[in-house]
This record gives C-alpha cells, structure tokens and sequence, in this order.
C-alpha cells in the first residue's frame, strides 16, 4: 500500500471532525474522496498530508509513519495540492511551477515544466503573473506545480489534491482528470482526490470513498458507493442513477437537499430544467 | 536584451542601473559637505598617506569613509529586512516599522541609554560597548516574535492580527519610550531624539564595528532564504509540502530580519519607509522572486539611504537634517504616488 490510514481521527478543538477513518491507496490506484460541505474531507487529507497531528490512528505512506519520513525525501514521492493558494505577489508562472523542482540546472527542469506547461494548457499563460489569472487559470498552474514536485521522482508517488478541478470549466475538468488517471495507470502514482463533481468521480475514480459526518460511509468501485439510497442519505439529494454502456454510472439528481421545490432556487429556468 | 519574455526589465540591467546609481551617491557622499573633496585631494590620501592634507585626510578617512559605508549597509539591511518580512508574513505591508521591530528595537536602546545608569548598570558594566546594539537587537527580535506569536493561531499566520498586534507594540514601546523621556536627563534627552528621528551624523569606525558584522551577517545569510521566502509567497502550508522545514525557515527569517534592523537601530536610530518602499520598487521592475528582490533590494536600499543622507547633509548646510526625518519625507509622498497610481503588489 502506497498511502495508508488506519482508524485516523482528528480533532478541530475538542470536536472530533474526523472519526476513525481507515483507508487506503494503492499504487496506480485512483481513489476520489466524496462528502458533503463539511464532512471532514479536507481535514482528512490535511491529516494525511501530515499538516494537522492526528488525535489517534497511523497514517503511513510506503510502510513507513509519516513522522518517520525526512521533510525533504517526503517532498520527493508525496506532493499535496490544498484547496486554495492565493498568490499575492507578481510571480509569474513560469517562476511558480519552478518553486516545485528542487534547485537544480535549469536544462534539467526545462524539459519537464515545458512537458506540464503543455499538458495542462497553461503555455501561454507561462510569461503571465499569477495573481492577474482567472480562477481556473491559477488552479491549473498550482496542479501543475504540485506534479512538477513529483514528476520525475524515483520512487513509489503519492498526491493528494484537494479540490483540484473545482473552478476548471468541463473540459478542462475532463482533461485534469484524463491526465491523472493515466498517470496512475502508466506511472503507478497513488492518487487521493477531493472532488463535488459525482460525474467526475464515477467516470474516472477506481475508487470512491464516501465521507458523512467526518466517518466512512462507503468505500468501494464507484457503482457500488454511487446508489439513489446512499446519495439520499448522505447528500440529501434525491436522484437517478443511469449505468452507462460505458461501464460506469451516471448520476442525474432530481431535486433539492430537502426533497421539495420550494426551497430550490426558483428561476424559471431551473424548474424547466429539473 | 532589455526586458524579458514577461516584460520585466531584465536583472542585470537593473544591477548595472543601480551599481551605477551606488557609485554616484558614493562620491557625492564621500566628496560633498561642509569641507568639499576634490578628486586629487582623495587621490593624494590614498595614495600618498603621508604627504596628504591632514584635514583631508581626517575628513576622508574617520568622517565621510565611515558614514558612507555605515549609511550603505544599514540601508541594505532595512530594504533586506523589509523584503524577508514582506515575504514570511505574505503582505507587502509588513515594513519593520509596522510589526514594531524598530520601536522594541529604539525602547531597548533608550532603555541602555536613561537607565544605563541605575537600573541597567550592571548589564552595561557586563557587555560594555556592545550593551546598547546588542539591547536593541534584543529588542528588535523579541518584538518580531511577540507579533508573530500573537498572530498565529493553529498553524496559520493571520496577517490581521499581525498588523494589529503591531500597532499594539508600537504603542507600548512609545509609551515605554515616553516614560524614559520623561525620567531622562538633558543630556540623555538629546541622545535620545537620536534614536527616534534617525542619524548617520555620529557614525565612526568604533560604530562600524560594532554593529558593521551583524549587518553584513544579515546581508550574507539573506540569500539562503531566498528559496524557501519564494516558496512562503504560495503559503505557510506549501511551504512544508516542498519539504522545508518551515518552523526553521520561519525562526530563521524573523532571526535575520531582527538581527539586522536591530543593529541598524542601533548606530542609526529609527529610520522608516526603506523597508517598505525599496522591495515595492524592485518587486514592480523586476517581479517577487527573492533571487533578485533580495540582493537587488540591498543595493537599492544601501543607495536610497546614502542618497538621502547626501541631500539631508545639503539641504540645512551646514546644519543637517536627521535621515528618519528625510527618508520620511521622501519615502511618504513616494508611497502616495503608488498608490494613486494603484501600482502597490
């Protein structure tokens, strides 16, 4: 096992946010964490980055406790993408995915940021400052900082990303998505990703874990975690769920958290829609 | 080449504009003043110590060589210092004038001045000489920790509080330094409006030595944190995710930044608006990256200071203004036109 948690509980003050989770991901394995606001999927993965001490529980990544590892050789195998980095400062992009790499020569990262740049269409943005990109600009230049970290690391990979295509528009979702499943497939990286899109996660996740209330409610292949009477239970949300030919499902919510119209938004639109 | 892909004047034209900007206010510097020096009269001290003027000579070697040189590095050490804050706290607003390094800094060196007497006299008996710059940088360094201690809560610096907890420092050292007033003696009063208006006017070797290693040791140790204040620009978090150890790198800084203004406050009192405005001027020409925002602000800085002392020299000839007064005076409406140009980060 890549990444292992073993019954992780973390604490926010004296509440417990995390409860006893256990999980874990393999190498060459996708696995995509789901939950809604607030059950603790970010506080799980900062507990499993080692950035918040864990209240009880192991997390251990290639059999060894987290606090086992140096700061330096962790950064070489494990790179962490947090849900926001707000860059206040004119670095440009090109300055950004070079904070990634160690210091090195710059023949040996040039190919390399060339190669991310590409992948995540962001080489025309390369010259431009951080702070003055959209939204799903910047996001794609932090992903794209985060894989540089690891990108030619020599060893067994982890990442975990937290929230990593929330402001792409769907192309580029896909294409994020696209591009981190053949990276677990061809490269063996271990994966753990925070993600809202169900979609996304049933079409690219080898795994998916569902998260109510800081516990595990499931964790399993996306058909199997992904039921109208799971996602009622734990999302509020009542739904359809179609198996696409292609193997995996889809899912087609049908109204709001509360299960009336009234408390949806009420443009005319969204009536027609659902 | 002169700007490069991202519009950016390229470094090494900023360092020929600057080193020739450096040498210019070094010869006003070391030539300009009440007793002008010609070029042949500092050739002929160099050259032929023995048969120069001896006015010249005395002029040259213990009055302007001194100042200039103090001047540089204690403005090389207020721009430095004011980028690495800039940089930990991730606010171009963090000068060391703002977190109250300079006011724990001055406290501490009026303190050894009023109470050097009575009180502190044993710790002045203790460090001698040293006792007023290694006070200050005490000071200095303690407040820098004290504001960010109280500006950190699980984990996460908050720039708020910070700032605030600045103004809270700021307070309480003029205060302390109000109540030393009150109690200082006639003599001590005009050592102590030293401190608060800022000046290079006494500046020997005897100062140089003092406090000339711990400038230049800041100086020198700024480079390595170039990478890791880069990586701080992204976050606290991120930081530890590209495998620094960010408590080191944390205390580290704040060790640097404290250790510099301290021993500038020390031989040159308190002297504003260098910290805060040189690492924005850098910042707009040539970008954040602390590879060239640190030593290219160190220039700029050792520049600006020695600039103004030239013009606070001429000025009131052949009486002469306190520097923290100039630098105030150019460096506050300077900031202004930035900011109307809405030119800040």
């Amino acid at each position: 096992m890549s990444l292992t948690a073993s019954e992780v509980s973390v604490k926010l003050g004296t509440h417990a946010v995390v409860r006893d989770v256990s999980l874990q991901v393999a190498e060459g394995e996708l696995v995509i964490l789901l939950g809604p606001n607030g059950a603790g999927k970010s506080t799980l993965l900062s507990a499993l980055a080692g950035e918040r001490a864990v209240a009880s529980g192991q997390v251990a990544m290639a059999g060894r406790a987290l606090a086992d590892w140096l700061p330096a050789d962790l950064a070489r195998h494990r790179a962490v993408m947090p849900q926001r980095v707000d860059v206040n400062f004119p670095l440009t992009v090109a300055e950004v995915l070079k904070l990634g790499r160690p210091p090195e020569p710059s023949e040996r990262s040039a190919p390399i940021l060339e190669d991310l740049l590409q992948r995540l269409d962001i080489r025309h943005l390369r010259y431009r400052r951080v702070p003055g990109l959209s939204g799903g600009e910047q996001q794609r230049v932090q992903l794209a900082r985060v894989l540089a970290q690891v990108w030619d690391s020599p060893g067994p990979v982890v990442l975990l990303l937290d929230e990593c295509t929330s402001a792409l528009d769907p192309s580029h979702q896909q294409q994020v998505f696209g591009l981190l499943k053949r990276l677990s497939r061809e490269r063996g990286f271990a994966i753990l990703a925070v993600a809202h899109d169900l979609n996304l996660a049933a079409r690219h996740g080898d795994r998916l874990v569902l998260l109510r209330e800081g516990q595990t409610y499931s964790d399993d292949r996306p058909e199997q975690v992904l039921t109208a009477h799971a996602l009622k239970e734990v999302y509020g949300l009542s739904s359809r769920i179609m198996m696409l030919p292609e193997g995996y499902p889809m899912v087609v919510p049908s109204d709001g958290p509360h299960g009336d119209y009234q408390t949806a938004p009420s443009k005319p639109v969204c009536r027609q829609a659902s | 080449m002169v700007r490069d892909e991202a519009g950016r004047l390229a470094p090494g034209i900023a360092l020929a504009g600057i080193a020739t900007a450096a040498l210019a206010v070094a010869w006003l510097s070391v030539t300009s003043g009440a007793y002008p020096l010609s070029l042949s009269d500092i050739l002929s001290v160099i050259v032929r110590p023995a048969e120069a003027d001896h006015v010249a000579r005395m002029v040259l070697v213990d009055v302007r060589l001194p100042r200039f040189l103090l001047g540089f590095l204690v403005g090389a050490v207020l721009a430095v210092s004011g980028a690495i804050l800039q940089g930990l706290f991730r606010n171009p607003l963090a000068d060391p004038g703002l977190i109250g390094v300079s006011a724990g800094a001055s406290l501490a060196a009026i303190g050894v001045i009023v109470l050097g007497g009575t009180w502190l006299g044993r710790w002045v008996a203790f460090a001698g000489e040293w006792a007023l710059p290694i006070a200050a940088f005490i000071g200095g360094s303690g407040t820098v920790f004290l504001a960010w201690r109280i500006a950190r809560r699980a984990g996460e610096t908050s720039v708020a509080t910070l700032l605030l907890a600045g103004i809270a420092i700021n307070a309480i050292a003029g205060a302390g330094t109000g109540l030393l007033t009150f109690y200082s003696s006639d003599e001590e009063l005009r050592s102590l409006t030293f401190w608060t208006m800022g000046s290079l006017g006494h500046a020997s070797w005897d100062d140089l030595m003092v406090a000339g290693p711990w400038l230049v040791l800041a100086l020198v140790a700024s480079p390595f944190l170039a990478r890791p204040l880069d990586a701080f620009l992204l976050g606290e978090q991120v930081v530890g995710h590209l495998g620094y150890r960010t408590d080191w790198i944390k205390r580290a800084a704040i060790l640097v930044a404290g250790l510099g203004v301290g021993a500038a406050v020390a031989v040159s009192g308190l002297i504003g608006f260098v910290g805060l405005v040189v690492p924005h001027l850098v910042r707009q020409v040539l970008g954040a990256s602390h590879r060239t925002l640190l030593p290219l602000s160190a220039l700029l800085g050792g520049t600006l200071l020695v600039g103004a002392d030239c013009l606070a020299r001429v000025i009131v000839a052949p009486a002469e203004l306190p520097i923290g007064l100039m630098m105030s005076l150019i460096g506050g409406p300077f900031f202004l036109a930035l900011l109307l140009k809405r030119r800040i980060i």
